[in-house]
């Protein structure tokens, strides 16, 4: 009987956390466009995020992005051997690379370098009364802070993906070039011979809301940290791992969305 | 180390004033019902035992926390119907020192000083900005500070820049939270010749949140004892110190024994 209480309790308490939840981050939401377009604009802050997030992810994407191309064409080249395909290699990779690895990866890996790190900052500026600091000096925290790094990961973001898509071709076009022989132009011609306008939107898009997500979820994340440095380190974990979560559902969404555009 | 009292107070001009204040955290009542006046020129500390809500008093009066019930009048401005853009006005007017000093990690010295300054003050040349900072390091005597970064420095220099960083908006109103704590006698003393320096030289009005005695010996004019949520007693530091009351006298034989 007491027990059930107990459950019961616990029950309510999850269930008004989870709506609390839901209207803290419709307001942060609301706040991001609310501010993202009011002066003043802090451009020196934005190039500076962007700097941050896009040149210093170089490395680890042109790594990633190069292994990928070369891992996903020897792995797919014999079953499309066995069937006599193989010419299709590169427009398979064109297709697996631009329309879904590129950007998937390129988010994936800014999740958990970017995200976190983001997540981690902004924790550590919260809980150490930086942001407090800030506000009483008449700066606005949200607008400095914030809106940048959102801003700085939506642009960024899909600049690094189509890097990564580029890398990630080269890759491919090494493996095939030293199977086949064939041309840097024929590889690049057969990649994008299937490869439509549609396909590229829906890269964009793909890339631009898993830049947004990234950034939101670990402003959001640092923004709200509490209990001091443990704080600190679950709010760069949560913004890698719901960064992750919320860009696979994004992920199914969108594909679901332009398979029923070009069906339609 | 007594207090250099050639100051000024205008007990006509009311730069704070609150009344009917509460403030709670669920069911945790930490302010209840605190009635306060700050005039022009005047140091007032407030004493307190951790959790009775001091700093959360000055929370209130800069507007980073909202009271449940009360008024807060700072500079002849309600704190807490203002729209932004007026209170972002009213924070200048307004200086917050940190208890953990506040300084942004990623930022030197210098670049800590600058930037409320070019925030606010966007039309400032360069040149001016420099000047700005060099003046505050000399107020604070760190001038050769300007390029290390705060993990470089040791808790007194941070709580200097920190005071330096509200000074440089030229604030009517400093607002310090612990100031001495967490530092070794010595520095403690320098950071109380530092308030009363600032306030001679900025003609400022304070509010001094401590539990060191000295500092509040050595600071205030008025000291303002807080215990449950209210003000037991308001008055002269020696007034409040050589009181009877039992709860008042058990935080000071505390303070001694530590």
């Amino acid at each position: 009987m007491y027990g059930d209480r107990i459950k019961k309790h616990i029950f309510t308490r999850r269930v008004d956390q989870f709506f609390r939840d839901i209207y803290d981050i419709s307001k942060f939401f609301r706040t991001f466009f609310k501010e993202a377009f009011k002066r003043p604009f802090h451009f020196n802050e934005l190039i500076n995020q962007c700097y941050e997030v896009g040149y210093r992810s170089l490395p680890l994407i042109t790594l990633t992005g190069f292994i990928i191309g070369i891992v996903f064409t020897i792995q797919s080249r014999p079953p499309l051997e066995n069937f006599g395909a193989s010419s299709w290699l590169p427009s398979l990779m064109g297709i697996a690379i631009i329309k879904s690895l590129g950007p998937l990866v390129t988010s994936l890996i800014c999740a958990g370098k970017v995200g976190s790190g983001i997540g981690a900052e902004l924790g550590s500026m919260k809980v150490t009364e930086q942001i407090e600091a800030m506000e009483v000096s008449s700066i606005h925290p949200f607008k400095y802070l914030v809106v940048n790094r959102i801003l700085a990961t939506t642009i960024t973001i899909p600049i690094l993906s189509f890097y990564c898509c580029f890398i990630a071709l080269m890759g491919s076009f090494i493996n095939v070039h030293f199977e086949e022989s064939s041309s840097i132009i024929t590889f690049y011609q057969n990649a994008f011979s299937t490869i439509t306008f549609i396909d590229i939107i829906e890269s964009t898009i793909k890339a631009v809301t898993y830049g947004f997500t990234i950034g939101f979820v670990g402003c959001y994340n640092g923004y709200n940290a509490s209990q001091g440095t443990r704080g600190v380190g679950r709010a760069a974990n949560l913004a890698v791992v719901y960064a992750m979560f919320i860009i696979f559902i994004e992920e199914i969404l969108i594909v679901q969305i332009f398979t029923w555009i070009i069906n339609s | 180390m007594d207090k250099i009292k050639q100051h000024f107070i205008d007990k006509e001009e009311q730069v704070i004033s609150i009344s009917g204040l509460y403030k709670s955290f669920g069911d945790l009542k930490v302010l209840n019902g605190i009635d306060f006046t700050l005039y022009k020129g005047e140091n007032v500390a407030i004493l307190g035992k951790s959790g009775t809500g001091k700093s959360v008093l000055i929370k209130i009066i800069v507007g980073l926390l909202r009271p449940d019930r009360g008024e807060v009048f700072a500079l002849g401005k309600p704190v807490h119907s203002l729209n932004h853009k007026d209170l972002d006005a009213l924070r200048l007017r307004i200086g917050f020192s940190f208890q953990s000093s506040a300084l942004y990690d990623g930022m030197n010295v210098y670049q800590n000083l600058a930037f409320p300054l070019t925030m606010n003050a966007k039309h400032l040349t360069k040149k001016e900005v420099d000047t700005a900072v060099e003046k505050v390091l000399d107020a604070v005597n760190l001038r050769n500070k300007k390029k290390q970064m705060p993990s470089e420095l040791s808790g007194g220099q941070r709580k200097r820049i920190g005071i330096a960083r509200t000074l440089i908006l030229k604030p009517e109103i400093m607002l310090y939270d612990e100031p001495t704590a967490g530092l070794d006698p010595i520095t403690s003393t320098e950071i109380i010749q530092l308030i009363n320096e600032v306030q001679q030289r900025y003609n400022t009005s304070s509010i001094i949140i401590t539990h060191d005695l000295t500092c509040a010996r050595n600071t205030s004019d008025r000291t303002a004892m807080l215990l449950d949520g209210r003000f037991a007693k308001v008055g002269q530091f020696d007034e409040i110190f050589n009181t009877e009351d039992q709860h008042l006298k058990e935080f000071y034989n505390y303070n001694f024994i530590q």
